[in-house]
């Protein structure tokens, strides 16, 4: 299978800044692929660097096997769905999604016809006379969206386009990309900084962390296989264990991850105080401080709480704890 | 007392104010009407319609006229073109020197109009440039681009950064973008900036002395009219025709940048 997008020791440094250091990645044709990060961890210049708004400092980038080093945004076969939209405020919707058909040079009816189709691909028909700031953001987001899916680019690039969105919308809009990205066959690459939509959507997700990707894999490897501790902090909030406790528990001397909800109450086990606990609808969050590491526990309805303060024993199925190989 | 309705002496003053703003305006349009050549005597003795045809069939007039018409388009189109340029450097992009090139293009406005006249008099009497037409467009560029910049890098501050790369990512060149995208958010900041520069051309006096040689534009020619006591009303005249001219660009720009407020800043 050909790679979508490949970068090779991909760098991009603003003087001493190493936005992007060193990154590899493959993306694969067809895959629904997450960037995903904190601000400042060098996803967004991955986006910008496969858009080519931005040139890499060292490294090489291939779509679709051809080098991409040096070609200017409008020379690539990629289209970009920007964070804040970025719809023409002077062109009402139909020629805001028509636009780039203008500038390929396209006759009118058959580019109306066209952006026609794409807004009735995102349930927006009939929208086109509309300006942009008579639309709300979800339907400005669908704009955007439709004008890029226009343009039948190999691969769509996402910058954080449910940022924007409230809670509600957020959940309609990550099914509805979801089945658009199956139904096309578009290769999506999605940066986000939200670890849910990361997971929920994409079918590998690669985490950044300082201008570095520290592991990239399926959804569930990331969640509950992280390789390094900072995965398993941002990544679901994982419980990591300092050397010194894991080689008491398992007899190996590295990280350990270990998830809230594998975590429960037993007559024996490591012995830990209980120092807070709050109620969460469905289960009830209570972290413990043992001899060297703090232990958060999703303790699920129907169980016991102890007062705060009680010391406790803490319990987990040895298959839930998790070595890391990574050591930071 | 209630806050949104003003005191009858509020109302009172703010007429009288207006009133001594425009009623000066009004003496001058009352003039040109005057049947006394000789001096400006009120009430004025008796009204005719004689100084317009008196005044069209002067060809000083016309000459001054279209000095101005020319100076002040060739020096609004100069400014459009430098102060566009120079608004989309400073807003666009990061350099060394940002804010001082900011600042220094601001200046001119600033300074007093006699103080730029006799800089750019030395200037151009230490480069041995001849004073001519040339001169006094250069005069006017000074602060004509001051106008034009001040309206156009406001409107790119409020156009958001990303409409340009989303053009080039829908497959438009530098050019196309411009073209399609840069030139219609911009278009009514310019054409205000534009209008608003013709304007301060068309009525120049002070630096317009400093760079002109034997020609006068418009104004000069009405300062030159009305030390001699001849047709004295042909001044009158041709001031009106001026308040007219400069009138009816600047509220075409009020009403252009009126309306405007959500355009630009939309992307935001």
């Amino acid at each position: 299978m050909t790679s979508a997008v490949r970068f090779s020791g991909v760098s991009r440094h603003y003087g001493a800044v190493r936005a992007v250091d060193a990154v590899d990645i493959d993306i694969a044709e067809g895959e629904f692929f997450a960037m995903l990060g904190p601000s400042g961890s060098g996803k967004t210049t991955c986006l910008r660097l496969i858009a080519g708004f931005e040139q890499p400092t060292a490294g090489r980038i291939e779509i679709f096997g051809q080098p991409a080093q040096g070609l200017p945004p409008y020379r690539r076969q990629v289209n970009t769905v920007f964070q804040d939209y970025a719809l023409f405020p002077h062109l009402n919707v139909i020629d805001n999604v028509a636009y780039g058909l203008m500038i390929a040079g396209r006759g009118k009816a058959e580019r109306h016809r066209e952006a026609e189709a794409a807004l009735e691909m995102v349930a927006l028909p009939g929208y086109g006379g509309r300006k942009p700031s008579q639309l709300s953001g979800g339907q400005r987001q669908r704009v955007a969206l439709a004008r890029a899916l226009v343009m039948r680019p190999k691969v769509l690039l996402l910058d954080e386009p449910l940022g924007a969105l409230d809670l509600k919308l957020r959940e309609a809009m990550q099914e509805e990309l979801k089945a658009l990205q199956r139904r096309l066959g578009i290769t999506f690459v999605f940066v986000t900084h939200d670890q849910g939509e990361a997971l929920s959507m994409a079918d590998r997700v690669a985490v950044f962390n300082q201008g570095q990707i520290v592991q990239v894999g399926a959804p569930q490897d990331v969640y509950y296989r992280p390789q390094v501790p900072f995965v398993a902090d941002f990544v679901g909030s994982s419980n990591v264990l300092p050397p010194a406790l894991t080689e008491r528990l398992t007899g190996t001397r590295r990280f350990a991850s270990l998830r809230p909800e594998a975590v429960r109450l037993a007559a024996d086990g490591l012995p830990a105080v209980l120092r807070s606990a709050s109620f969460h609808g469905a289960n009830t969050r209570a972290v413990f401080e043992t001899e060297d590491a703090q232990i958060v526990a999703l303790l699920p309805k129907g169980v016991e709480i102890p007062p705060e303060g009680s010391a406790v024993h803490l319990a987990w199925d040895a298959a839930d704890l998790h070595l890391m190989t990574g050591a930071s | 007392m209630s806050s949104d309705r003003a005191s009858l002496g509020l109302k009172l003053a703010a007429a009288a104010g207006l009133l001594f703003m425009h009623l000066p305006l009004l003496l001058i349009f009352v003039y040109a009407f005057t049947t006394e050549e000789k001096s400006y005597q009120w009430p004025p003795p008796g009204f005719t319609l004689k100084w317009f045809a008196v005044t069209w069939n002067r060809p000083d007039v016309w000459e001054a006229l279209s000095l101005s018409l020319r100076v002040a388009a060739i020096s609004t189109l100069i400014a459009m073109v430098l102060g566009t340029l120079c608004a989309a450097a400073v807003s666009r992009s990061r350099f060394f020197g940002r804010e001082t090139i900011s600042l220094l293009v601001i200046l001119p406005i600033a300074l007093p109009g006699i103080i730029t006249g006799i800089a750019l008099r030395s200037a151009f009497n230490l480069a041995e440039i001849p004073f001519s037409f040339w001169t006094i467009v250069l005069g006017h560029a000074t602060f004509c681009i001051v106008v034009v910049y001040n309206n156009a890098v406001a409107r790119f501050r409020r156009t958001s950064a990303s409409l340009i790369e989303a053009s080039m990512d829908l497959g438009a060149d530098s050019f196309q973008t411009f073209r399609h995208v840069i030139l219609p958010n911009i278009a009514t900041a310019l054409l205000a900036g534009g209008m608003l520069a013709f304007a301060l051309s068309f009525d120049e006096v002070i630096v317009t002395t400093f760079t002109a040689g034997q020609q006068a534009t418009l104004p000069i020619w009405m300062l030159e009219e009305l030390v001699r006591p001849r047709q004295r009303p042909v001044t009158n005249v041709v001031a009106m025709v001026v308040v007219l001219v400069t009138f009816l660009p600047i509220l075409g720009a009020y009403y252009l940048t009126r309306g405007t407020e959500s355009v630009a800043g939309q992307g935001k």
